[in-house]
């Protein structure tokens, strides 16, 4: 029998996954026309891992002229090969596709870890099988867009240009490129600077999936890379994720020329906890809206709406559960929360942090150690704070959670509604009616019923407002590359 | 004018309020019991994604071997047959006492499980071993016989020498929405237990709905319980984790609204080292440190112990030992 006073202490082993079955060359060029290219510009820039601020290569800058022969190679592969051939023949390259990453699937989850900070389970279980689920999900349409679209013709648009976030590197590519091909499209994709390897690591599977050359071309860089792609005269069709503030700069640019758009920007999304919840789950769900990716996630549940009668009880449970969650080494199995992507995400939370302070909101940060190299920000939430509050209307990307109180279902609507995003909420209540209630009032691109951050190749997701336009995933992700006749 | 509690209970608009005749006093605690009609809610879907958590965790090299002996520590080692003898008790107390002795330093198990007419046979064989010897008690393991007759029953284990009570709860009266009489059934139960320490069992593969399970563990627990637990092991299905995960957080709550900390026992289906591994992350985490003695929580098994032992000497020696260098009982 254990004696009475004896504090037991029960710390997990370390448990890291292990980096020795990954391939990384020292440095990456462009992938242009089914080839690996050295960047006009001579220029390389490195890749490193935000958990411990080591190099992981070097990858290509590409500037215009780099751009230029990509779109080039695209519009070389659409005319004269992606477009004409039969639409059952492309499926087959994007089961290809899609086949090849399963097999790879460690390799590419390991990658994503180290690249991005993100915790080695959740790019194992969910990053990376719903990257290659998209790709089949859209391979079983390339045969069957006029079922997709009854009683409509529909033909491709010709060269899509890709701009992706650092977020959900390999995912988001996979939301990008599977729906593109599936239509009949060729791509010029590019990755953010800060994660641009899982993309590069795609780029080695096509190669070798056999896809003919330049219907995909991966070109990286920075900022100017992007606009390269977003200002050239022969890209048919922009699809971008990423902040609002270049959502808005990539409109005006495009304005008055030929070009189609989604964007899919940033978010600030209420997740609504009414009395007569199952707390406990509840609870789990703010966690996992807030904590999911460090919060790096565009429809991060960052404002939490508790009713009053139970805001004592929730906050409670959520101080305990937080202190439960384990932050550190991305790599290691057992880690919740890993590393801030980038030490300018990680100043622009901690300016946040400081901000809330200062609007005289009380800070609550999880009782937890976390690494002294690399980027980490402790499990924050704030209370006391309004609807007028700058740490509630601004979006901060990081793992910061507002708590709000409300005393009626009309009045969490209106505020939950009182902001310039829309892009996604959760509603937690044991009432099916007060569900279907919510979920047609409130203004947002996805509504999740007693859950939170749950995604799926065949549903649709994108925003209202400042949130963007289009969607992608599902049926509706579709016609966004596609014209009607 | 004054009202006894049973009456004010019968009324309907007195639940669920804080009268003092109504509050109940346990140690320096007083609280008031609650309407246990209108006990929390819980999603499945959300319960089980949680629980997948737990099953995600990586336990290794030290970890591993502390949660292994903790394990061992905790479990209640379970004999409830008809056909148990005096001959059957005394081998498996001999096992508590001895789970390996090849491998010095290893701790007993916590507990010896029995009928109650084996519990004065079994009360002598652990003698001097620190093991406690549990009876279940109460007609077990239906519960379907009259309060007098559970009464005697729990009184002779008691009388015989058990230092602790598995009681049954009637499910089928819980199923009618009679929860006063459940409650007022435990209550009884507990005054005859004396010092003993009293598990009430809900079997939660009869409640069938995690509600059920956390109403019945609120009820169990504000009645007197000392330790809740899962099931007699004779209903499939027995201890998931869903359940016990359930169970933890009813046991959390009752912590936060009396101060009282209760124990918690899962029984039946706990058969390997890696649920016990994993049953014991979810307490470590559900919980905290505190549950993390055999004085909280206990694992009601039989063949658990010996896939435990298996599992240490692995550690210890590299390599897999047969089974047939365990020995059962």
């Amino acid at each position: 029998m254990a004696k009475k006073n004896e504090k037991i202490n029960w710390e997990y082993a370390p448990a890291p996954e292990s980096t020795g079955h990954i391939n990384l060359k020292e440095q990456y060029d462009l992938f242009i026309d089914g080839k690996w290219v050295k960047p006009n510009s001579g220029k390389y820039f490195e890749s490193t891992n935000p958990a411990n601020k080591k190099k992981l290569a070097s990858v290509a800058h590409a500037n215009e002229k780099d751009v230029d022969k990509a779109v080039k190679a695209a519009r070389k592969a659409y005319d004269n090969v992606w477009s004409k051939m039969a639409p059952s023949e492309r499926a087959k390259y994007i089961y290809r596709i899609a086949r090849l990453m399963q097999e790879r699937a460690r390799e590419f989850a390991v990658i994503e870890s180290l690249d991005a900070g993100k915790v080695i389970r959740e790019s194992r279980d969910v990053d990376v099988p719903l990257a290659c689920n998209h790709f089949f999900y859209y391979a079983g349409w390339a045969d069957k867009l006029e079922y997709a679209f009854p009683n409509r013709e529909v033909s491709s648009l010709g060269v899509a240009g890709q701009i992706i976030p650092w977020n959900f590197p390999l995912l988001m590519a996979a939301w990008k490129i599977a729906p593109a091909l599936a239509t009949g499209n060729t791509v010029v994709l590019k990755p953010a600077e800060t994660t641009s390897l899982t993309a590069l690591k795609l780029a080695e599977i096509i190669e070798e999936s056999g896809l003919p050359a330049g219907v995909v071309n991966i070109v990286t860089g920075y900022g100017d890379t992007g606009a390269a792609i977003v200002n050239h005269k022969d890209v048919d069709k922009i699809a971008f994720t990423g902040s609002t503030a270049v959502g808005k700069i990539i409109q005006k640019a495009i304005a008055g020329t030929h070009k189609k758009a989604t964007l899919e920007l940033g978010g600030k999304s209420a997740n609504i906890i009414l009395e007569d919840a199952p707390l406990d789950q509840a609870v789990e769900g703010i966690v996992n809206g807030i904590f999911f990716n460090q919060g790096h996630v565009c429809c991060a549940g960052s404002r939490l709406f508790v009713q009053e009668s139970v805001a004592d009880q929730v906050i409670e449970k959520l101080k305990h559960r937080m202190n439960s969650l384990i932050v550190g080494d991305p790599m290691d199995k057992n880690t919740d929360v890993g590393a801030i992507n980038s030490k300018e995400q990680l100043d622009v939370i901690n300016s946040y942090l400081k901000i809330g302070q200062a609007e005289g909101a009380i800070m609550y940060q999880a009782d937890c150690s976390v690494p002294s190299s690399g980027y980490y920000c402790r499990p924050t939430l704030f209370t006391g704070v309004a609807q007028s509050s700058r740490i509630v209307q601004e979006e901060i990307f990081g793992p910061v959670l507002t708590i709000q109180t409300f005393r009626t279902v009309d009045e969490v609507i209106q505020k939950a509604n009182n902001t310039p995003y829309g892009l996604a909420a959760g509603v937690w209540t044991d009432k099916g009616s007060r569900i279907f209630n919510l979920t047609t009032k409130l203004r947002a691109g996805v509504v999740w019923a007693n859950t939170y951050n749950k995604f799926d190749p065949t549903s649709p997701f994108g925003g209202y407002k400042e949130s963007g336009f289009g969607r992608e995933g599902g049926l509706h992700g579709l016609e966004a590359y596609v014209k009607f006749n | 004018m004054n009202f006894t509690e049973a009456f004010l209970r019968s009324i309907p608009i007195f639940v669920g309020i804080n009268y003092q005749s109504m509050a109940k006093k346990k140690g320096s605690a007083t609280y008031s019991i609650p309407d246990f009609s209108q006990s929390p809610r819980i999603d499945k879907v959300g319960v089980e994604e949680r629980v997948s958590r737990f099953q995600k965790r990586s336990i290794k090299n030290e970890a591993k071997m502390q949660g292994l002996r903790m394990a061992l520590n905790m479990i209640d080692l379970t004999t409830l047959e008809g056909k148990d003898t005096p001959g059957k008790v005394k081998q498996m107390c001999f096992k508590a006492a001895h789970l390996h002795d090849v491998h010095p330093g290893l701790p007993t198990v916590a507990a010896v499980c029995v009928y109650p007419s084996m519990v004065a046979t079994a009360k002598k064989e652990v003698e001097g071993t620190g093991i406690k010897v549990a009876s279940v008690s109460t007609a077990f393991p239906s519960g379907q016989a009259p309060l007098e007759v559970k009464l005697i029953d729990t009184k002779f284990a008691v009388d015989a020498g058990a230092d602790e009570i598995d009681m049954v709860i009637s499910r089928g009266r819980f199923l009618s929405g009679e929860y006063n009489f459940v409650f007022d059934e435990i209550a009884t139960i507990k005054e005859a237990c004396g010092k003993a320490r009293l598990k009430v069992i809900l079997e939660t593969g009869e409640l069938v709905t995690l509600d059920n399970v956390r109403r019945a563990s609120d009820i169990a627990m504000y009645a007197g319980a000392d330790f809740i637990k899962t099931s007699t092991g004779k209903i499939q299905p027995a201890a998931t984790m869903q359940v016990t995960y359930t169970m933890l957080e009813a046991i959390r709550d009752f912590k936060l609204k009396t101060g009282i900390q209760v124990g918690m026992k899962p029984a039946g289906g706990i058969s390997n080292s890696k649920l016990a591994l994993h049953n014991l992350v979810m307490v470590n985490e559900v919980l905290g440190s505190d549950w993390l003695s055999n004085e909280w929580f206990r694992f009601g098994a039989s063949s658990l112990a010996n896939d435990v032992l298996m599992q240490i000497m692995k550690l210890e020696t590299g390599v897999y030992q047969s089974s047939d260098y365990f020995s059962i009982d």
